[in-house]
């Protein structure tokens, strides 16, 4: 009776063991930071693109209803096929652009700006990563969407579709 | 003078020395923290092997919170807040991770207890 039970148990533990493996197969290999979150927007400062002026976190969220500060670089492809999308938000009235430029040159990055349009208010620039990083990026393209105050709302990693387009503007028409 | 040069001497090196073990000092904690960090983009690598674009700005924003004076907890807890707590290798007891902490210690005493049977009772 004691040895049947001892084998019970083990079986059990075996199936036991065998699901947690087998679920753990099926799950994503990749992890990816959680994409809504509430988080407030920490404070940074950065030099403009264009003017050179430094410029605080504070300047740039206190605007508008709603700040939108997208990673980019002019070595990113991604970021080309997302700018026509960053164009048209550029154009609704309660939504103010920011640029973050990710270890660029300076010259090249005004280049990509000149050919295909500027959506954005200002750009900082981000030389060494840093300001990425401590925004909770991890990769570019990346957008933030900031409220009035100054909470993160949504982030979207990778380029902007047209379904994020769509999405970000039922956000700031809420 | 000749007094004045004489203290230069002596407290310029030591200054100097200083100075070099708080930077190497600095060094040493931003390289265990980063060893303990796991690399979003090379995932499966350390902060401190991988050499992704992400890395090396993490590894320069480390050396900056440590500058400032932020202690190692405190770092942990920020990158936590902001990556998730996968970042972190070491993950933190709390219900999702009790198990994972308990199942080696109920092995342990199981085993243990099967050798003890086994050696000294029969």
């Amino acid at each position: 009776m004691k040895k049947k039970i001892i084998y019970l148990l083990i079986v059990l533990l075996l199936i036991f063991i065998f699901t947690v493996f087998l679920k753990g197969l099926y799950k994503p290999n990749l992890y990816t930071p959680s994409q809504t979150s509430n988080k407030n927007l920490i404070e940074f400062s950065g030099k403009d693109l264009f003017s050179n002026i430094e410029i605080t976190s504070q300047q740039l969220t206190s605007s508008k209803k709603f700040t939108i500060i997208n990673i980019w670089a002019s070595w990113c492809l991604p970021c080309r096929s997302e700018h026509p999308i960053l164009m048209d938000l550029s154009k609704n009235p309660n939504l103010n652009l920011v640029g973050l430029n990710y270890k660029d040159q300076s010259d090249t990055a005004k280049k990509f700006i000149y050919e295909l349009g500027n959506p954005f208010s200002n750009i900082l620039v981000d030389n060494n990563g840093i300001i990425s990083i401590e925004l909770g990026a991890y990769g570019i393209p990346e957008t933030f969407i900031i409220n009035s105050n100054t909470e993160i709302v949504k982030k979207y990693i990778g380029p902007l579709t047209n379904e994020s387009f769509k999405e970000i503007e039922k956000i700031i028409n809420q | 003078m000749k007094f004045f040069k004489f203290i230069l001497i002596i407290i310029l090196p030591f200054f100097i020395l200083q100075k070099n073990l708080i930077a190497n000092d600095n060094s040493i904690l931003a390289n265990k923290i980063s060893k303990n960090l796991r690399c979003l983009i090379c995932q499966g690598q350390s902060i401190y092997d991988s050499q992704s674009d992400f890395a090396i700005s993490m590894k320069l924003l480390i050396k900056k919170k440590i500058e400032e004076g932020d202690s190692e907890k405190k770092i942990y807890q920020y990158l936590k807040d902001q990556y998730g707590e996968w970042i972190v290798y070491d993950p933190e007891l709390n219900k999702k991770t009790i198990f994972l902490w308990l199942f080696p210690l109920i092995l342990f005493t199981f085993g243990g207890l099967l050798i003890f049977r086994k050696v000294f009772i029969n």
